[in-house]
């Protein structure tokens, strides 16, 4: 179990709980966070679970696969710190993890 | 027609593009009545998992539904599960449903989706002959799919693929069978319907392409054998039906609403009647990118149209076309094609297409018209932007593996 903070574009923070082996998109989606689309439903083929992860936690989390590196080269607006949502799996480590999304996922 | 002051939207089926529509006007500051006839009993879900993770086992039911239960009571949007609308009275913008419900409208949404293609021959109402489409399909072939029983796959297009692929992960014997000389045909070129034939063999699955089914037979009511119209026969304890799928547009079509192949809609998904739309895999729509008209049968386009048909209501802002996109996943293999590659003058192969990573790009009159991308992202992405931009292009450069797709994409001004 994980908390997970999601920052949206203009500020605003919502705080929910996840489950681990869930995904970071799936908690988000599951309590109707906005800011995330997912319009492939966490198949890694859409790049619209765009997230920005909070410094403080980029080392924490399971490392980038090929496919997840080139989704992100190609996607919009992308930072040193941007992650694909769906890629995040929840463990305790991750607990109190931050993120920020984009004000667009296209 | 204004209808930025409508009192009253019904979407008519709770599928991803019916769904994505509701969630879309509740988004853009719709605050009216809004509700969904659901004729399954199940929140709106994602299909794509039902031939792949779902069937393994590997997620929840739950894990489908496109928001939880208190998204829906949270924002005012009243689903009608189990109400199936029959009927649609335009002159007093009303629909009715099986159960006798009966709702009025001042915008109406058609969602109603498609139904798979049935087999016609003898023995097709033989115990333990499945179809794929929703929830319920799934569960019943997944109490069935056991190790080392007998499946046969009538149908080489996706579902059967993906479902051959599944089943040999759980550890059945897999036979397809397709009519076509190859699997996939309708939607790819040689090249491709090669790879995953062999991809397919690798992993232990049957593959008889040209191959006509003649009919069932069966022992006690249970399916046991297909025989080929060659008289050959094939045993197996399971068989899955996978040979495409029919829009519904019977509701629209009684109502007097324009269909051909689909509900025919215009770019922002209305339909000749301006109080009506149409969103989903029933609709035949402007492919904006390759000036004509046709079906989509994909996540992209239920999400796409469900957004452009609120937007229409609304008055706000439409979404931009994007390219029309899809994706499979089969064993390890991960295929996203990126455009319609029907109509193609030329391909080349990036990549060892006898390798596990490679790409197909499709072209037609100097443009870049589609491209089929295994395992291979860059490919698919580069590929959405140069087949929405219409930039014509040099086809032998996607060829050379030694520039990055970056590379490739930077020689055009997009």
């Amino acid at each position: 179990m994980a908390s997970i903070t999601f920052i949206d574009y203009q500020g605003e923070k919502r705080t929910v709980e996840g489950a681990n082996g869930l995904s970071v998109m799936e908690v988000a989606v599951g309590n109707g966070v906005p800011g995330i689309d997912a319009d492939c439903g966490g198949a890694c083929a859409c790049a619209t679970c765009h997230v920005y992860v909070n410094e403080e936690f980029l080392g924490k989390l399971q490392p980038q696969d090929d496919m997840e590196i080139s989704m992100l080269e190609f996607a919009e607006n992308i930072k040193s710190n941007s992650r694909l949502a769906c890629q995040i799996k929840i463990s305790d480590e991750i607990d109190g993890l931050i993120v920020t999304t984009p004000e667009s996922q296209h | 027609m204004d209808l930025s002051d409508a009192q009253s939207i019904v979407v008519v089926g709770g599928g991803q593009a019916g769904a994505q529509a509701a969630f879309s006007l509740r988004q853009g500051g719709y605050k009216y009545k809004l509700t969904i006839l659901c004729d399954e009993a199940h929140l709106p879900y994602q299909r794509p998992p039902l031939s792949k993770a779902y069937l393994k086992g590997e997620l929840d039911g739950e894990r489908l539904f496109l928001k939880p239960a208190n998204w829906y009571s949270q924002n005012n949007v009243e689903l009608k599960f189990g109400s199936r609308a029959v009927t649609i009275d335009r002159s007093t913008n009303t629909v009715q449903c099986e159960d006798g419900f009966r709702i009025r409208y001042d915008a109406l949404i058609l969602a109603t989706g498609s139904k798979p293609r049935k087999l016609k021959v003898a023995g097709s109402n033989l115990k333990h002959i499945y179809e794929l489409r929703g929830i319920e399909d799934t569960d019943l072939l997944k109490k069935v799919a056991l190790p080392e029983k007998r499946l046969l796959i009538v149908g080489a297009g996706y579902i059967g693929l993906e479902v051959a692929a599944t089943a040999r992960k759980l550890g059945l014997d897999v036979t397809v069978i397709e009519m076509a000389e190859r699997v996939l045909e309708r939607v790819t070129a040689p090249i491709m319907s090669a790879f995953f034939t062999r991809v397919h063999q690798q992993n232990g699955v049957k593959i008889l392409t040209n191959t006509t089914l003649s009919h069932f037979e069966g022992h006690c009511g249970d399916v046991s054998m297909a025989v080929l119209a060659d008289g050959s026969k094939i045993p197996c304890d399971l068989v899955l039906v996978g040979i495409g799928i029919i829009p519904n547009t019977e509701l629209a079509s009684d109502a007097g609403i324009a269909c051909n192949n689909g509900i025919t809609v215009d770019r922002n998904t209305r339909t000749n009647d301006p109080r009506v739309f149409a969103v989903g895999d029933n609709t035949n729509r402007p492919l904006v990118h390759y000036g004509r008209k046709g079906r989509l049968e994909s996540v992209h386009n239920a999400i796409e149209q469900g957004k452009l048909a609120a937007s229409a209501i609304l008055g706000s802002n439409r979404p931009v076309e994007d390219c029309p996109w899809f994706w499979s996943d089969q064993y390890d293999v991960k295929l996203q094609i990126a455009g319609l590659s029907q109509g193609y003058d030329e391909y080349v192969v990036r990549g060892n297409d006898q390798s596990a990573k490679f790409a197909v790009f499709y072209f037609r009159n100097g443009r870049l018209i589609s491209t089929d991308a295994i395992n291979s992202p860059a490919e698919f992405l580069v590929s959405k932007k140069l087949i929405i931009s219409g930039v014509n292009v040099v086809s032998s450069k996607f060829e050379d593996t030694s520039k990055p797709m970056k590379e490739i994409l930077n020689n055009y001004t997009i």
